[in-house]
């Protein structure tokens, strides 16, 4: 290595040459500076296994650019690449680049850790697509106390359960249901809730135990639920593994009446996966084209924000399109409210309550500090048979504004 | 935990439950060690990097498999012909890493092949990461996945008994390298004594690099079945490692059949561990049986009678 000289002539070539580059970047920059003097943050698994749920990313937020770049706001998005620990680190770069808000979506492996760096940091964080209690309780959430940077919407796993038990009620089973739990956050939470909930339904959960994700073996988890007899399957396995699950357990010869799954198969690129096995498994909904709802922003309905992302990219619409939405539909109305002083915007959005295209958004009255609860709705996979498919709604007790479609068939007659 | 570990023990049909999937799933351990076994019988090379090479033939598999899906040849054939186009690109890319990089690591010091293999797995592994993302893949094979063959009281998966069919095939195959061809021979004289048989006219460095070449057709047939079996990602290589590592000391170190047997007892100690006291036990009892076979018998199950 040669060594660092300060001669006159070194000095003066590295002092010149620096000074030109300073001075380029204060030529070209002052366009881009003047346009967006905000920074916000979008923290997404846009690779990796979750990737499914950031499907939508670049259309979503490609609308919203420009119409944020235009009130001086910019968007800096991060990929996760579906692991926590890269979760953590982008926040801590999002947040050394200044931003002023980080919104995040798409499972606790997500919302948790970059929600819990911006609370660290006393940077607002807004986050939507998980669960509320794998998010509060998974961060060591205190209901007396709260977060006091950290505002999230969803639903529960209330919400879910009674979902799911309104399905399986359409149905004539012998109430006994096969859990698959993988050792994650959701799967923890899951597991955790769904013996006592549906015990007192008249369900039983067969639960062989939590395992490791990216698993390429479930034998020991279908003869579990075969020698139970399990008419139902239901659990919240990462989507890869629900396909390899899925395959095996019709290769092993199950013939369940319901399945049930959450995560897994919420998007129809997910269910295509399975060719055209995949007819009438079913999952929770948080969003279709048909939900009541208008966006804040454009006021869009929730068929034309749909329509628009079909029409843009050729593909089936997804869940998440309408919650990243409305993810930027907040931000929106804190920044107009509150502009974009950390507490000010904290204190804005513990007393927000706004309409959005997932519904009504309300951190004055959720089930703890932080949270507020969206409606949730159960539906199932319609298949037509050349591996493309069709969400219908079949479940509707808990949001009956959101129309049901029809009504729940067995997997196996 | 007892009621579980009762309700397993006292039914028959459970433990042959037991044996099939812990058959099937060691078959594909099996698949995974045999190549390591390979390398490491001949020329005492640990290779850090064997599971990221066949996470490595699994991406090549997948993506010529997909371009044939692509042209329109049915799915259930396109993971064998896939094979076919893949094995000697392997062999070849195995002979080159031998000739060119390995070979030059080779001598009384372990420890360089052991560093040249392990930073083989970091590039491995970003290199898979940076061409085709950590989004995760799975070779399509179509109806065969969801294909069982009725055996009365249950059904069991094509797939598996595919791969339990396959890996006996490759140590078969292997088996009859070693044991009934010249190029065994070579194998079996280099194995012995490197510098004798180079002072019988053996060409060390080329036997060493035809064997590499070997395994990699080996990890390409691994790489198939893993492929077709889940899903993967350029991480995955490393965990799969720790398995196949097992698989080879429990059988002994460079027998072939043992390897084989070190599966079967690997698979068969996770399914029995996962079904007696719960899924959180599967890895742990594999490990556990490791470690038992490891105190009764140092050398493993089928020890080599000179090393």
């Amino acid at each position: 290595m040669t060594k660092l000289r300060f001669t006159r002539r070194n000095v003066l070539r590295t002092g010149v040459a620096g000074g030109a580059a300073v001075a380029a970047g204060s030529l070209f920059m002052p366009a881009v500076h003047a346009q967006a003097s905000t920074k916000i943050g979008y923290v997404t698994p846009a690779t990796g296994p979750l990737a499914g749920f950031a499907e939508a990313d670049d259309f979503v937020i490609g609308n919203i650019r420009d119409m944020f770049a235009s009130k001086g706001v910019e968007i800096v998005v991060k990929d996760t690449q579906s692991s926590p620990a890269r979760a953590a680190e982008v926040t801590q770069e999002l947040i050394a680049e200044g931003v002023s808000m980080v919104l995040v979506a798409s499972t606790p492996e997500t919302t948790n850790p970059t929600a819990s760096v911006c609370e660290a940091n006393q940077v607002p964080c807004i986050s939507s697509v998980a669960p509320w209690q794998p998010y509060f309780f998974g961060q060591g959430g205190d209901p007396a106390t709260g977060f006091n940077y950290s505002y999230h919407f969803f639903w529960g796993l209330e919400d879910l359960m009674a979902v799911f038990a309104g399905m399986w009620n359409q149905l004539d089973t012998n109430k006994k249901v096969g859990g698959l739990f993988p050792n994650d956050g959701d799967g923890n939470a899951w597991g955790g809730a769904f013996p006592g909930f549906f015990g007192a339904q008249g369900f039983e959960i067969v639960d062989p135990g939590r395992y490791e994700n990216l698993n390429s073996d479930f034998s020991s988890q279908i003869s579990a639920f075969q020698s139970a007899g399990v008419d139902i399957l239901t659990g919240v396995p990462i989507p890869p593994d629900f396909t390899t699950f899925w395959k095996q357990a019709l290769a092993q010869g199950m013939k369940p009446k319901a399945a049930s799954i959450g995560k897994a198969i919420l998007f129809p690129v997910a269910v295509e996966a399975l060719g055209n096995d995949g007819h009438n498994l079913s999952s929770e909904v948080w969003w279709t084209p048909s939900h009541p709802f208008t966006d804040s922003l454009l006021g869009l309905s929730a068929a034309d924000v749909a329509g628009a992302y079909t029409s843009a990219t050729g593909r089936q619409w997804t869940q998440p399109i309408g919650f990243v939405h409305a993810l930027f539909e907040v931000a929106d109305r804190v920044m107009e409210t509150a502009g974009t002083g950390a507490d000010d915007v904290a204190e804005a959005l513990s007393t927000l309550s706004m309409d959005t295209v997932v519904g009504p958004v309300d951190w004055t009255s959720g089930p703890v500090k932080n949270v507020s609860k969206t409606p949730l709705v159960g539906g199932q996979w319609r298949g037509d048979g050349n591996g493309k498919y069709d969400m219908v709604i079949t479940e509707n007790a808990l949001a009956s504004n959101i129309a049901l479609q029809g009504s729940m068939e067995p997997i196996f007659g | 935990m007892i009621d579980q570990l009762l309700s397993v023990v006292l039914d028959p049909l459970r433990l042959l439950d037991i044996l099939i999937d812990g058959i099937s799933s060691g078959a594909q351990y099996a698949l995974f060690a045999a190549g390591l076994s390979l390398i490491f019988g001949i020329m005492r090379l640990v290779n850090l990097a064997h599971g990221d090479f066949i996470i490595l033939a699994a991406y090549i598999l997948f993506a010529i498999s997909w371009v044939l899906g692509a042209l329109g040849l049915p799915p259930e054939l396109n993971p064998l012909l896939a094979l076919l186009i893949a094995a000697p690109l392997l062999f070849a890319l195995g002979y080159a890493v031998q000739r060119g990089v390995l070979n030059n690591t080779l001598g009384k010091d372990i420890l360089p092949p052991l560093l040249v293999t392990f930073a083989l797995s970091v590039i491995l592994q970003n290199g898979l990461f940076l061409i085709f993302s950590p989004d995760t893949r799975s070779i399509d094979s179509g109806a065969l996945s969801t294909a069982g063959i009725n055996i009365g009281y249950r059904q069991v998966p094509v797939l598996a008994l595919t791969t339990v069919g396959t890996a006996l095939a490759v140590i078969g195959g292997l088996q009859y390298l070693f044991f009934r061809t010249a190029l065994g021979r070579d194998f079996r004289a280099v194995s012995d004594d490197p510098e004798i048989a180079q002072l019988m006219g053996i060409n060390r460095r080329q036997v060493f690099a035809l064997s590499m070449g070997v395994a990699m057709v080996v990890v390409a047939i691994a790489g198939v079945m893993f492929g077709v079996a889940g899903s993967f990602d350029p991480y995955l290589g490393p965990s799969r490692l720790l398995s196949a590592f097992e698989a080879v000391i429990i059988g002994g170190v460079g027998s072939l059949w043992g390897t084989l047997a070190g599966g079967i007892v690997l698979g068969i100690s996770e399914q029995f561990g996962s079904r007696a006291f719960g899924e959180e036990f599967k890895q742990i009892s594999g490990h556990v049986a490791f470690l038992i076979i490891l105190l009764l018998r140092p050398r493993g199950l089928f020890p080599r009678d000179k090393d």
